[in-house]
């Protein structure tokens, strides 16, 4: 935006540039716009659990349904239908990275704040790295270290030769792939829908100031915008969603017997 | 992500979006351990207590009311069986007084006849004496009635015992064979 201001001679399309945004108070880089709404969410939804849950009223009232609810999601829909019986020891685990990430991700579309944490790139590989250390600790402790390792690499149920092919695959996919797509899924829904909010309101905003042809156009730019708004809210649910519906799938596998 | 080509262009220009910076790392690790120990200290707890206390009440609840209906079957099969019985009872006392009633009856009945009976007997008895007393006293008296009307009219004194009572006799056959 201020590149935008400062140039005269066009549209300067929004990049990557826009999500580096400098620190706030000098050049302290903890200081940062990302860096704070983090620690927002962390009031925020501390401030909201902990006032529903502090009755623990059997007739809930309103507030204390609202987080139940919540809870009460990701307690038995991710922790024990997925999990099973062991469930109850990951719901605080599941729990806080459901509602961080999804708070993160809404601070998106939130007027002033509009910008959503997880689109630096840090975040999720920091939620990623906790799940992956996680549900390898939970195997590890589960199975004893080298069955698990042993399990990873050769799958039970498989001709001998396709371990040529499978034993590579397998280890890549538990130490490399799964936490790496776990993380940049979340990192490049949140980095592409931002971006496009800002393609079509700074471009609405450009729009506005050019000849008057343009300025008619610019109501739909916007419209669109808002229409991509909502479309926003679903993915950064959904985002949510997935990332600790993935984390209690690899918990579950790992302390899975096997068949 | 560690292609060295990208990693030039990160340090060069800190445009690449997939490079982390390590304050964030750290902010962010710090973040989330603090909202986790808040939420599995204060929140998490709270919510199993109340979602148990839920669980506790509806199955106390419905708990009571199957005692409440298991107490309530007792008493009614208790109050029928009692019911049965006392109608068993009474069709028993009933039954009961219709055979004393029938053998009270029947017990009237037998005395009754037998009085009949020995009254008709004596009746007869004393009928039959009271015919034979009558036979005998009109024997003798119309023996002596007849011997004196005989000796009356053939003028003749019939005083011999032996010779009356033949007389008589003789009389008193003919007088049966006339009838």
């Amino acid at each position: 935006m201020i590149l935008l201001a400062a140039e005269d001679e066009g549209f300067q399309p929004p990049g990557v540039a826009d999500f580096n945004l400098p620190p706030i108070f000098g050049d302290n880089p903890y200081t940062t716009k990302p860096i704070f709404l983090a620690f927002l969410s962390v009031i925020l939804i501390s401030v909201f659990f902990i006032a529903a849950s502090r009755k623990a009223l059997i007739m809930p009232s309103k507030l204390q349904f609202a987080g139940e609810s919540v809870y009460g999601f990701v307690r038995n829909n991710l922790g024990q239908e997925i999990i099973g019986h062991q469930f109850m020891r990951f719901v605080p685990y599941l729990f806080t990275l459901f509602t961080f990430i999804l708070t993160n991700n809404i601070f998106g579309i939130v007027p002033f704040l509009q910008f959503p944490t997880m689109s630096r790139v840090s975040f999720p590989y920091v939620l990623a790295l906790i799940t992956f250390v996680v549900f390898h600790y939970v195997g590890i402790r589960h199975k004893g270290l080298l069955a698990y390792i042993k399990e990873i690499m050769f799958p039970p149920g498989v001709p001998k030769p396709i371990y040529v092919i499978l034993t590579p695959i397998e280890i890549s996919t538990y130490l490399l792939v799964r936490p790496l797509t776990l993380s940049l899924r979340l990192f490049a829904n949140m980095f592409a829908g931002h971006l496009l909010l800002l393609v079509f309101f700074l471009g609405g905003d450009h729009l506005l100031q050019g000849v008057i042809g343009l300025k008619l156009v610019a109501p739909f730019a916007f419209a669109f915008g808002i229409a991509l708004t909502f479309f926003e809210f679903i993915v950064q649910c959904l985002q949510a969603y997935i990332f600790t519906l993935l984390t209690a799938m690899f918990i579950a596998g790992a302390l899975a017997d096997e068949h | 992500m560690l292609n060295p080509k990208l990693s030039n262009f990160a340090a060069g220009g800190e445009l690449n979006p997939l490079v982390p910076h390590t304050a964030e790392l750290i902010a962010g690790l710090i973040a989330f351990i603090l909202l986790f120990l808040v939420l599995r200290a204060k929140v998490v707890p709270m919510f199993e207590k109340a979602f148990a206390e839920r669980t506790d009440a509806i199955a106390g609840g419905i708990e009571r009311a199957e005692k409440a209906q298991r107490d309530a079957e007792i008493a009614l099969s208790k109050y029928t069986s009692q019911l049965s019985d006392a109608q068993g009872e009474a069709q028993k006392i009933r039954e009961d007084a219709r055979v004393q009633g029938a053998a009270i009856i029947e017990e009237l009945r037998t005395k009754a006849q037998e009085e009949a009976a020995r009254i008709t007997a004596a009746a007869s008895a004393s009928i039959e004496a009271e015919r034979q007393q009558a036979i005998t006293s009109l024997r003798n008296e119309v023996g002596t009635l007849a011997t004196e009307l005989a000796s009356k009219i053939v003028g003749e004194a019939l005083d011999d015992q032996v010779r009356q009572s033949r007389i008589v006799d003789r009389f008193i056959a003919e007088l049966e064979k006339s009838k």
